[in-house]
């Protein structure tokens, strides 16, 4: 089945008044970026709140790939355009399109489920719309005519009006008619730019890239922080990370990701606090630096990848300690996930693979057999008094030397944006 | 930074002289060897002329050689090309427990189809004994693949002695040397050793990476792993890799120009470098000493070092290249089977350090290396996991 054009579904940003068009052009503006990176030649339409995005001479799942990568897009329903030649050769148009979607020798379509015949009858109506009313029937008339034709042709088939298995649209323009039913769903949230920036707290793990990804898709663009500690982590634990920076900046656009070299700080610590509460101590200077350097390159939140007790540095108590020295708020997208969920989401965006390649991270190389899991903020700040007066220096030593890496979208040969 | 590149054993680097004569093979003489017309004929002669070098420094026919992608498939070849053409005279087969992955897998691999294999044990400085050997011999024996030398240790295998006790045993045996790590620092003449295949490699002596060789004894049984338009004599498909093969013999002659010279200055370096090392406290050196070992590998164990990629990127750091272990095993950090099997202390499996030279390591980087150790040890020392 080919298909000359996608209607591109929006949902919320709809609703958001006098923004709406500062929002469409956000998503417009998305597409085109994602768009550019791939073969075709396209053309995107927009009117009376509808996005069409005209298509020649591409791939079908390429296409697909691309808008599902466009934050604000809940629905990408692939249509059939048809030149108005009359009613006969609409009805002759639409019986086609049901037999090659639904009919027995359907070629399936990627990314769609659809109800197939061979296992009772797939229940339908037809919902006529006509921005063009000169058109010699209403919409009613045509809906119930199509419907004929279609229960003509396809035995298969069955009217419902109440509750259709599928919904066949048809929609009457100036000079040709738009054909859908079948929706390929889109990754939603709201367009990117839509809602400042922020920094994440990225390692090598599955959970911080997922998080990265939740907050990006309701508009936020990232930067990000990663924590290095050569010798005890590896160029390729680096290289590692960048990457996954990389798949992130697939739907976030470009990062910004900021290394930090945290050996020196993480041996001090070692050094001269209890064992049991380095982790903390070590996540609150992650946080301070984070922050700082949010700070210093505009972005209004921090984000970690951090789950209610998933590991003692993440019990509520725990979290309370190294919130403790941040004043930017902390966004923790995944808090109320189980590692199941993180682990699909993961799969779902492209991380998972390059998260579980194994490399040692800073967080794992000196951890305690029993870390604390109820620490108490009073004594942590106690402990944290042992490291004073060398450990300011190396805190701006640590920001003074990060090295920034540019993470953008790359697919194939294409460097940019 | 300075470079001080002690990672020989993984890969060396190229010969300037090597990349030039391919850089001008795949630019001029591109044609394939197979073609009927005059470009193809050029690029046959690179080949023949290869071949003529690599014969007579191996002292053997031309016709004996099967050019492979490296020493992974010339392992893969004469084990399982051997076996299978061998099949009908018995199934079992010898190796021994330090074997690079490229033969032990294949062994592995055999197994499942049907073949019985028996992995000799051996000694601490990880020499197969002649009599374990002979011991394993039997009466369905068809083959035997002992490596040359132990790529993580340097061992040097008695691989002469056991081919002889093999042919003596089963006169219709045959015997496999892995000499990955060996060519180049041994004058090896399998003819006179009674070797029947030999697997080399080229990146490991200044040549190109894919390029390698199998010789295989003419007469012996062996039948291809792979189809196709039937290249040297069906034996190995596939358009001959012009430029790699050329690559190939230049680096080999290259390398065993002088190579006795060449080896007594690398094995004084050694001895300076292994004597530096033990002045460090907690460094203990693994292997035979002196000349009982490849001139070119040191292996060291590191007291209380529990992490060696640690120590590894620190080295790393003073921009010095070492691995842990051997490099095609370190990706995945599972404990070496080699040095299991000479009984190093476990506490020292995680532990433990290759450095591998080539001819042109300097006496002055060994002794960088050894200072760089003394730096840094005592601050990787400090800092364990408790």
């Amino acid at each position: 089945m080919e298909f000359q054009a996608f209607l591109i579904k929006y949902a919320e940003i709809g609703i958001k008044g006098k923004n709406r068009g500062v929002f469409e052009d956000a998503l417009l503006h998305q597409m085109r970026v994602h768009l550019k990176h791939i073969d075709g030649d396209f053309r995107i339409v927009k009117e009376q709140g509808r996005i069409y995005l005209q298509t020649a001479h591409y791939d079908f799942e390429e296409v697909v790939r691309a808008m599902q990568h466009v934050f604000g897009i809940t629905k990408i329903c692939p249509v059939v355009q048809v030149e108005d030649n009359g009613f006969e050769n609409l009805a002759k148009a639409v019986a086609d399109y049901v037999e090659a979607v639904y009919g027995p020798n359907a070629e399936p379509v990627p990314g769609m489920e659809l109800p197939r015949s061979g296992r009772g009858p797939i229940t339908f109506k037809v919902e006529t719309r006509r921005p063009v009313k000169t058109y010699p029937m209403n919409s009613m008339e045509i809906s119930a005519a199509l419907g004929e034709a279609i229960l003509d042709r396809a035995d298969y088939m069955k009217v419902d009006v109440h509750s259709p298995m599928v919904q066949i649209n048809v929609e009457i323009r100036q000079g040709f008619i738009n054909i859908y039913s079948a929706e390929i769903p889109g990754a939603g949230g709201m367009p990117l730019g839509t809602n400042g920036k922020a920094m994440l707290l990225l390692s090598g793990g599955i959970d911080s890239p997922v998080a990265g990804y939740m907050i990006s898709r309701r508009g936020v663009k990232l930067d990000a922080t990663y924590f290095h500690a050569p010798p005890y982590t590896s160029e390729r634990a680096k290289e590692k990370v960048v990457t996954l920076a990389k798949k992130v900046a697939e739907y976030s656009g470009p990062i910004e990701l900021h290394v930090v070299n945290f050996t020196d700080i993480q041996l001090a610590i070692y050094e001269k606090c209890p064992h049991d509460e380095l982790t903390i101590i070590m996540r609150r200077y992650m946080m301070r630096i984070a922050e700082r350097i949010a700070t210093e390159t505009g972005s209004i939140g921090l984000i970690t990848g951090e789950s209610i007790g998933q590991v003692a540095s993440q019990t509520m108590a725990s979290m309370a300690v190294t919130n403790a020295p941040c004043t930017l708020p902390v966004y923790r997208p995944l808090i109320g996930f189980d590692k199941e969920d993180i682990v699909t989401l993961s799969k779902k965006i492209g991380t998972f693979e390059t998260s579980i390649e194994p490399f040692e991270d800073c967080c794992t190389i000196f951890v305690a057999k029993h870390p604390v899991t109820k620490p108490n903020l009073h004594i942590i700040e106690a402990s944290e008094k042992k490291l004073l007066p060398e450990i300011d220096e190396m805190v701006e030593k640590a920001i003074r030397e990060a090295e920034t890496i540019w993470c953008g979208f790359s697919s194939g040969n294409h460097e940019e944006e | 930074m300075k470079e001080i590149y002690l990672d020989h054993s993984a890969t060396t680097r190229v010969y300037p002289e090597v990349a030039e004569q391919m850089m001008k093979i795949m630019t001029e003489q591109y044609g394939n060897p197979s073609s009927m017309h005059g470009k193809g004929l050029e690029a046959e002669k690179c080949v023949t002329r290869a071949s003529e070098t690599l014969a007579s420094l191996m002292k053997v026919e031309p016709k004996e050689l099967i050019y492979t992608s490296g020493g992974t498939e010339s392992d893969n070849l004469a084990i399982i090309g051997m076996a299978e053409a061998n099949k009908r005279k018995g199934n079992h087969l010898i190796t021994t427990e330090i074997e690079h992955p490229a033969v032990t897998n294949t062994m592995k691999y055999l197994e499942t189809k049907g073949y019985s294999v028996t992995y000799l044990p051996v000694d601490s400085y990880g020499r197969v004994r002649a009599e374990d050997f002979e011991k394993a011999v039997r009466e369905d024996t068809i083959l035997a693949s002992v490596m040359f030398v132990n790529n993580e240790i340097g061992a040097v295998e008695p691989v002469e002695e056991l081919a002889k006790i093999l042919h003596t045993k089963r006169p219709w045996a045959v015997f496999h040397t892995d000499a990955v790590q060996a060519f180049g620092k041994y004058r090896i003449l399998p003819k006179r050793m009674g070797i029947d295949a030999m697997s080399v490699s080229a990146h490991k002596i200044g040549g190109p990476k894919g390029a390698g060789l199998l010789y295989v004894k003419d007469g012996v049984k062996i039948q291809p792993i792979s189809y196709g338009g039937g290249q040297q004599k069906g034996m190995r498909s596939g358009t001959h890799n012009v430029p790699g093969i050329a690559g190939l013999a230049l680096a080999a002659s290259i390398t065993c120009k002088n190579m006795e010279e060449k080896n007594e200055a690398l094995y004084a370096r050694k001895a300076a470098f292994i004597q530096a090392l033990g002045s460090i406290e907690g460094v203990y050196v693994n292997g035979a000493p002196g000349k009982e070992s490849a001139p070119h590998i040191v292996s060291a164990s590191f007291a209380g070092i529990d992490r060696v990629e640690v120590l590894l990127h620190a080295l790393e750091g003073e921009g010095i290249y070492v691995s842990a272990g051997s490099a095609c095993a370190s990706n995945h950090p599972e404990i070496s089977r080699t040095l299991l099997a000479i009984g190093l202390a476990p506490e020292f499996l995680q532990s433990t350090l290759r450095f591998s030279m080539g001819y042109e390591t300097t006496e002055e980087e060994l002794m960088e290396t050894v200072e760089a150790l003394k730096r840094l040890l005592p601050m990787l020392r400090r800092f364990q996991k408790r």
